[in-house]
Order: structure tokens, then sequence, then C-alpha cells
């Protein structure tokens, strides 16, 4: 596969396993702790990219998949005793498939109807799970403390979730490059480009945009499941926070929407960004403004984020580029 | 040309609330012949465009394409078919390199090609429309003329059995027409089948084998360029505008002394 060579794909591999290593390493908890949420955005910004970049559909509500993958594989977890793992992957296929139902009807609507239909999805969930029993409705529910043995003690498990997320981030960037490069991308950037041009043309935009959708659901489960396991505790206002959906929007406009690349340097500015913001008092309740002025700023002057920036400025950078 | 038939067209009706944009439109196409349509504007030509290829479904009547009703399939399956289209208003795919868009046709047409195989297709098609030198060029920034040809290279990388082409020609400049025409004939040379909707008449009347003509929705004559040129009823159709009637009789007397230039 000669796509699988490209040196873009492999440098922006090994800037991240190198980053996400450097922790392991040289076992500092913060480090971990800090990038650990760069990690979780990344992988956030960039399965959203595969429907805001490639697809072109604007979803405010992602986050929904991170919170519903959370729930299931925290209730594997914690109720029905399963491993991390398994967990993960079994919240992971429940949410893909969950998505896959859920595009299916609401990708009949396009633009700002569609943006509109995602909010709704993610309110609507937020209220079933706040009142659904199992999932321990406004409460939520609690791993107990004993169950971090089974993975050496909580510090221990700690570095587990930690060394499994820089794996899921990997995973995700891979996919999303190989999506990006394959056949079945070129399908989706048509569709983002004229929908019914596309079809004229031989794509089956529903059909692909209900695989682009399913898609961008299996990595935020996963990330969930990890997130609230290491947490040890999950509630709905926690799982379904709208402003992460739009602070994820930010990441990719930032980085360069639609690019491999974009949402990963997007992420980890954005993120280092609002922890200079939420530790210095002065701008520490102003984080969403800035991430608001910091939003129009990149559609009014550069559209196309950073890496967009630099694909315009020449073919050569623009083939280099992913 | 063989007198196999490729596409039918069975007593087609395509309303709009209460306006009947085609209206009962019969005819068929054979394998390998260049058909115009023509009509006053608001005839109802893109609309029955739209009904071959998959956008809209008929009210009433049927398409048969290569022994195959295909009337009420969407876009996409009548591509894969091998019906590909180039449309009025250019639609490229702004954002993407003119190669890309070409790939897509190719890819995703009526082979269902793989990438590689696709890029290979594209790079001959953008040869043949003379777009390879803008291979890398975002499609978005081509000049109207190019995107023209983009749009028609698109469509032939689809390697289609049948072309429609809509008003590939408006909007050119007398050269620019010319080095499409040869295009055009390029593509029957090829042994794909052209159905082409074109309001610039010389150049219709030159090209064509047969000419159908619509009107208010309806079918009003079908034939040679020289029988539907005198006819009445195509005349009357044009009178409204006046200056379209004259140039018809116009070419209509170039073709019969053989003056074929693109430029008139």
């Amino acid at each position: 596969m000669k796509r699988l060579k490209a040196p873009a794909l492999w440098t922006i591999l090994a800037a991240v396993a190198v980053a996400g290593i450097w922790p392991l390493l040289n076992r500092s908890a913060t480090l971990r702790e800090d990038m650990f949420l760069i990690l979780m955005f990344v992988t956030l910004a960039s399965s959203l990219n595969i429907l805001l970049g490639y697809t072109g559909y604007v979803n405010f509500g992602h986050i929904v998949f991170f919170g519903l993958g959370g729930y299931i594989g925290f209730y594997l977890i914690s109720q029905q005793g399963w491993h991390l793992i398994p967990a993960a992957l079994a919240a992971a296929l429940v949410t893909t498939l969950l998505a896959a139902l859920m595009g299916g009807a609401v990708l009949r609507l396009r633009g700002a109807y569609f943006a509109l239909a995602t909010l709704g999805i993610n309110e609507a969930t937020r209220a079933f799970v706040t009142n659904f029993k199992p999932f321990g409705e406004a409460t939520g529910l609690s791993l107990h403390f004993s169950r971090y043995q089974e993975y050496g003690g909580p510090a221990s498990a700690l570095w587990f979730t930690y060394a499994l997320l820089v794996i899921v981030t990997l995973v995700t960037l891979l996919v999303s490059y190989l999506v990006k490069t394959s056949k079945f991308g070129l399908g989706l950037m048509a569709i983002r480009e004229d929908e019914d041009a596309a079809m004229v043309l031989g794509i089956h935009a529903p059909r692909a945009k209900t695989i682009a959708f399913a898609l961008s659901a299996f990595f935020p489960a996963i990330v969930g499941t990890l997130f609230f396991f290491k947490n040890g505790n999950i509630e709905p206002g926690d799982a379904f926070r709208l402003h992460m959906s739009i602070e994820g929007i930010v990441m990719i406009m930032l980085g360069g929407f639609g690019t491999v690349t974009g949402p990963v340097i997007g992420s980890a500015v954005y993120e280092r960004l609002r922890g200079y913001l939420l530790t210095t008092p002065l701008f520490k309740d102003l984080q969403l403004f800035f991430a608001g002025m910091l939003l129009l700023i990149i559609i009014l002057f550069v559209p196309s984020g950073f890496i967009g920036w630099l694909r315009e400025r020449s073919a050569r950078l623009r083939e280099v580029l992913q | 040309m063989t007198d196999q038939v490729i596409l039918q067209i069975e007593g087609v009706t395509k309303r709009f609330g209460g306006l009947v944009a085609v209206n009962q439109v019969s005819f068929e196409i054979r394998e390998g012949e260049i058909l115009g349509l023509i009509g006053p504007n608001g005839a109802g030509k893109t609309t029955l465009f739209n009904v071959i290829n998959g956008v809209y479904a008929p009210d009433e009547g049927r398409v048969i394409f290569r022994g195959e009703v295909i009337s009420g399939l969407p876009s996409y399956e009548v591509a894969r078919k091998g019906i590909a289209r180039a449309h009025q208003v250019v639609r490229p795919l702004n954002e993407l390199t003119v190669l890309e868009n070409v790939v897509v046709g190719a890819a995703y047409g009526r082979r269902n090609l793989p990438l590689g195989e696709a890029a290979r297709v594209a790079d001959e098609v953008l040869e043949f429309v003379g777009l390879a030198p803008k291979r890398h060029l975002l499609a978005g920034k081509l000049n109207v003329a190019e995107k023209k040809r983009l749009e028609m290279a698109r469509a032939l990388a689809a390697q289609p059995y049948l072309i429609l082409l809509d008003e590939v020609l408006a909007g050119l400049n007398p050269g620019e027409v010319a080095a499409m025409l040869d295009v055009v004939r390029q593509i029957r040379e090829r042994g794909i089948t052209i159905l082409m909707i074109e309001h610039l008449m010389h150049a219709v009347m030159n090209v064509s084998d047969r000419i159908v003509v619509l009107d208010y929705g309806s079918k009003i004559a079908m034939g040679t360029p020289q029988e539907v040129a005198n006819d009445p009823k195509v005349i009357e159709a044009y009178l409204g505008d006046p200056k379209m009637a004259q140039h018809l009789l116009e070419e209509q007397g170039e073709n019969e002394e053989g003056g074929a230039d693109g430029h008139s």
C-alpha cells in the first residue's frame, strides 16, 4: 500500500507517540494528566473531523458519543464486572451501531438543520440517561475502589488507562489518514463540496454519510470509557457537556479542518491555551469567551486553519501535508 | 452509429405543483448518435435531463436504458449504469484539485474503479480535454471555460455509455466553442452516445444527427437538423423570440452552403 509509506503520516504518528510515551518514561503524574487531556482532545477532534472536515457536516453533538460510550463502558465495568478493554470495545461497538441508526435519520437534513438536530440529540440523550435507572439516573454511577485491584492498584490502573489512550489516539490518527486517502474519503470530500453533484457522479451519499457518522462515533466512545474509568464516577453533567463539542470544533478549525494533522495541532494548542486561561485568575471564568473569540477570528481570517493555510502556500506542501 | 436503441423515453411527465414541466414526452436515442435537445427557455429540457439521470422520478412514463427501466432509481445508481452528465451550471468540487475532481468521476462511475486505476483514467481524460497542465490546481480556481471542460472531463472519466451534456457551450467565446465542439465530436468517435441540450443553434445544428424540440414541456418536433429547422411548429415556438427564429433560418442557409465554421 503506497499511501502507508507517506512521510507525513509517520511524522505525525511519531510525534504523537513520542509525546505520548514521554510521561510513561519519566513517570510524572502531572505530565500524564496533561497529556491525557491533550490526547483525549486529539482523539475527539480527529474523529469529529471525519464528519465535519471530510464530509462537511457540522456536528454540535459529537460529545454525545463520548458520554454514551462512557456510560456503556462504565456500566459494564462497574455493574457487570467487565475488564476495561472489552468494556471499552463493547461500548464503542454499541455506540457506533446507535450512531448508524441515528445517522440514517438525521443525515437526511443538511446544513444548519443538521447542526440543530445534533444539538437535540445531545440534549435528548442526556435527558434519557438522567432518567435511566441502570445508569444511576441523575446521580450517575461510581466505581468501587477495590475494582482497581485487578489492574495492580489505583496508581497502576491510571498508568494502564493512559497507555491505552496513547494507543487509541495513534489508531484514531491512522484511521483518519486512511479514510482521507481512500476512495471512500474522496467520496466524502465530494459530498462536502457538492452533495447533489456527488450523487450524480455515482456516490451513494446516504450510505457514505452514515458510515462517516458511525465511524466518527467509535473512538470517542472508547475514550469516554477510559476517561470515566480513570475518574471513578460518571454523571450526566460530565458526560454530555455541550461546550466540549464546541471546543472540539474550535480545535479542528484552529488546526485546519479536513486535514489529518490539523486536529492534532489544534487540540494541543487549544488545550495549552485553555490550561493557561483556567489557571490565570484574571481569565479563569472567561475560557469559553476566548474559545468563542478564537473561533470567530479563525473563521473570519484563516478559515482553512493553520495546516490549511500552509497547504495553500504551494502545491508541493499540499501534497506532503495531509 | 448502429440501429440499437440505447435510451428510450416513454411518455414521461413531470409536474411541479400545477406546472407540467415535461408533458408526455417520448423519443429514443440510438447507440453512437448525437441527439440535440432544443427548445425555448423553460421548455423542460433540463427537467427531462433530471428525470433521465435520477435527480427526479417521473410522475408518469418511464425511462429505459439498455433494456432496463431506470426511472425512479436514485442518481448514484443511474451513474453506475453508465449515464454521466455535465451540468449547465458548472459544479466543480472547489476545494479538491482538478485531478481529484476527475478521479471522483472515474472511481464512482460506471466501472467503479479503485483509486489507482481511476487516477490513470483521469490523467488520460485530462489530457484529452486539454486540462492536463492544470491538474494540481484547485478546481475553484479555474476560469469558466476550464470549469466547463472539467464538467466534461468528470463525466467522461466515468466511461459512460451515454453522456448528457447540458449547455456545455453556454458562456464560451467563439474560439472556445469551436474547441469544445471538437471535443464533442471526439467523444462520439470514442463510441459514447451523446444527448445534448444546446441554445447555440448553429452549433447544435452542425453537430447533431437528429434533433428533438421541446416547447412548454411537450415534444413538438423531431428529425434531422434540416427537417427541424423547416418545421413550421418549431419556427412558431421560437417566434416568441423573433431573433431566434431568424437565427435558425440563417443557420439553415449556412448549413446548405456547407458552412460549418463554429464562429458565426
